[in-house]
């Protein structure tokens, strides 16, 4: 084992109820990596968080972060959600809900001073020290994004687990956000594992590609997986992944794959 | 009471009230519950918990139905009822939307017991009219006891449990990663729900419940920045309606949870007319 690493899977199953989504993954991330975590709706994405975060428990194989079995309440890791439901109506403001990052899992009552200074520190991070005094209502879900990856720095983890970040945002704000999160891998040298859907936006910012599908995962440089003999073997079908002048990738073979497993169903 | 006349000298007209037991015994345990339902009540808004809220106190009717029925106290059948209901309800499931069916489906049941309840009670159909819209000017001095102590422990429970219940009330998924114990959290706040409702029967009845616990935590939802402001607020908002709803009936001839439920509905639609969520 790397020394460096601070995930580390070894023949790791996971899924629910007995019945596994993926099996035997084997892969190391070390600290301050930028991994993207890509595949179909459905093949256990969201699964390696739960894992990760001590919410359920590994099929088989071993599982270890920060040098530890994973369990819930861990402060070193934080976590943003995919959605978050957030009445049009509530007018607490920003950053109350940064600060319960930091206190939100104490009894009583607390001063209500305390991690003030934590969560506008977490909202200059992130670029939004200006929502701070901003009812969560009236936000944007970029706005509401931005503050809920305050709320998961706001304890200063070492990992960030963000479930798909970049979904409904415009492309002026996915480039803003995918910035800003390099930016806290490296200065902060938080490593960072990101769920997307589509790979380009990050292209420039990744170190590592995660790639879970039809019950596998593979994982390495971009270069590595995302080409048409690693996604080919991966699927068990042909796929081909196309680049443009820009260095955008285009995957093409995946709907079929999508088809041919809903016929089996 | 008719003899009584308003004289726009207000602490000599609060005073003269107070001469009457039980005119003093509604402003003590109306106080109580007003704060109670204000504090619950916010965090009822929060979590979306209002339909829980509902079918909670018409459990209770059942259970003070029940309770009249053998010659108990309605306070002790309404306890029973809405604790075993929030229990119930609490293991149904931990989202509002996935209980809702649930709830609806055990409301219906209990509804049909307490219809049934009353038609075997054989007394005077006043009791069944109280429970429905509350009998604040009835109350004794041992309810207000046990209003103050039931009242007293859900005050505690919450200051306990305050900052882990916002947690999850805002950001579920979140806080149960950060090692909340939200199923358990989820079944305490149930029953404190269903203490505050079941006192709360006694000033307003289980059909103008909202008017304490839902309408004065939605204004201050709205108004509040700051969770312990909006706290504040609905328990200000609550407290005002019972003080003036009790203050008016005792000159006028009608029920004081009309003037309750007047007041809460006109401060909520000033609140939606003035404040815009900025």
């Amino acid at each position: 084992m790397n020394s460096n690493s601070i995930i580390t899977a070894a023949n790791l199953s996971g899924g629910y109820k007995n019945t596994p989504v993926w099996s035997e993954a084997s892969f190391e991330i070390a600290k301050g990596e930028f991994i993207v975590i890509l595949g179909p709706n459905g093949a256990g994405k969201t699964t390696l968080f739960k894992l990760l975060l001590g919410l359920s428990k590994p099929l088989s194989g071993e599982l270890s972060v920060l040098g530890q079995k994973p369990s819930r309440g861990n402060s070193r890791i934080g976590y943003v959600p995919q959605s978050h439901d957030i009445d049009r109506d509530i007018g607490i403001e920003a950053l109350e809900i940064v600060k319960l990052g930091l206190t939100g899992t104490r009894w009583g009552m607390g001063f209500s001073k305390t991690g003030t200074k934590e969560a506008i520190e977490a909202l200059r991070l992130v670029h939004a020290e200006e929502l701070a005094r901003k009812s969560l209502g009236s936000m944007s879900g970029g706005e509401l994004q931005r503050v809920f990856l305050a709320q998961a720095l706001v304890s200063k983890p070492d990992i960030l687990l963000l479930d798909e970040p970049l979904a409904n945002l415009d492309i002026r704000r996915e480039s803003n956000l995918v910035h800003i999160l390099s930016d806290i891998a490296k200065k902060e040298q938080v490593t960072v594992l990101l769920i997307a859907h589509n790979s380009n936006p990050l292209l420039s910012v990744l170190d590592k590609v995660l790639y879970v599908a039809n019950g596998k995962m593979t994982i390495g440089t971009p270069e590595s997986v995302l080409n048409s003999a690693s996604l080919s073997e991966l699927y068990g079908i042909t796929i081909e992944v196309l680049k443009d002048s820009l260095g955008r990738l285009a995957i093409i073979g995946i709907e079929e794959s999508g088809r041919h497993d809903h016929d089996h169903e | 009471m008719n003899t009584l006349t308003f004289s726009w000298n207000i602490w000599n007209d609060v005073l003269t009230m107070w001469q009457y037991d039980f005119m003093r015994h509604a402003f003590e345990a109306g106080t109580i519950i007003a704060i109670v339902a204000g504090v619950v009540g916010y965090f009822v808004v929060l979590r979306k918990s209002s339909f829980a809220a509902h079918a909670l106190s018409h459990i209770g009717f059942t259970g003070a139905a029940g309770a009249v029925l053998i010659g108990l106290t309605p306070l002790f059948g309404l306890l029973a009822f809405t604790l075993g209901g929030g229990l119930l309800i609490a293991t149904l499931g931990t989202r509002a939307a996935e209980r809702d069916v649930q709830i609806g489906t055990v409301l219906a049941f209990m509804l049909g017991l307490g219809v049934l309840f009353i038609s075997l009670y054989t007394g005077y159909a006043t009791e069944a009219y109280s429970l429905l819209f509350g009998e604040i000017l009835g109350i004794s001095s041992s309810d207000v006891l046990v209003t103050a102590i039931a009242g007293g422990i859900i005050i505690l429970v919450s200051i306990a449990i305050y900052r882990p219940l916002l947690f999850m009330s805002l950001d579920q998924a979140v806080a149960e990663a950060k090692g909340i114990p939200v199923y358990t959290l989820g079944i305490i706040f149930m029953l404190l729900i269903a203490t505050a409702t079941s006192i709360s029967v006694q000033v307003v009845g289980v059909l103008l419940i909202f008017a304490l616990m839902i309408t004065p935590a939605a204004i201050a939802q709205r108004i509040a920045k700051r969770p312990i402001v909006g706290i504040g607020i609905s328990v200000s908002v609550a407290l005002l309606a019972t003080w003036l709803g009790l203050f008016i009936a005792f000159y006028l001839p009608y029920p004081v949870s009309f003037f309750i439920t007047t007041t809460t509905f006109m401060l909520f639609l000033a609140s939606r007319f003035v404040f815009k969520t900025t």
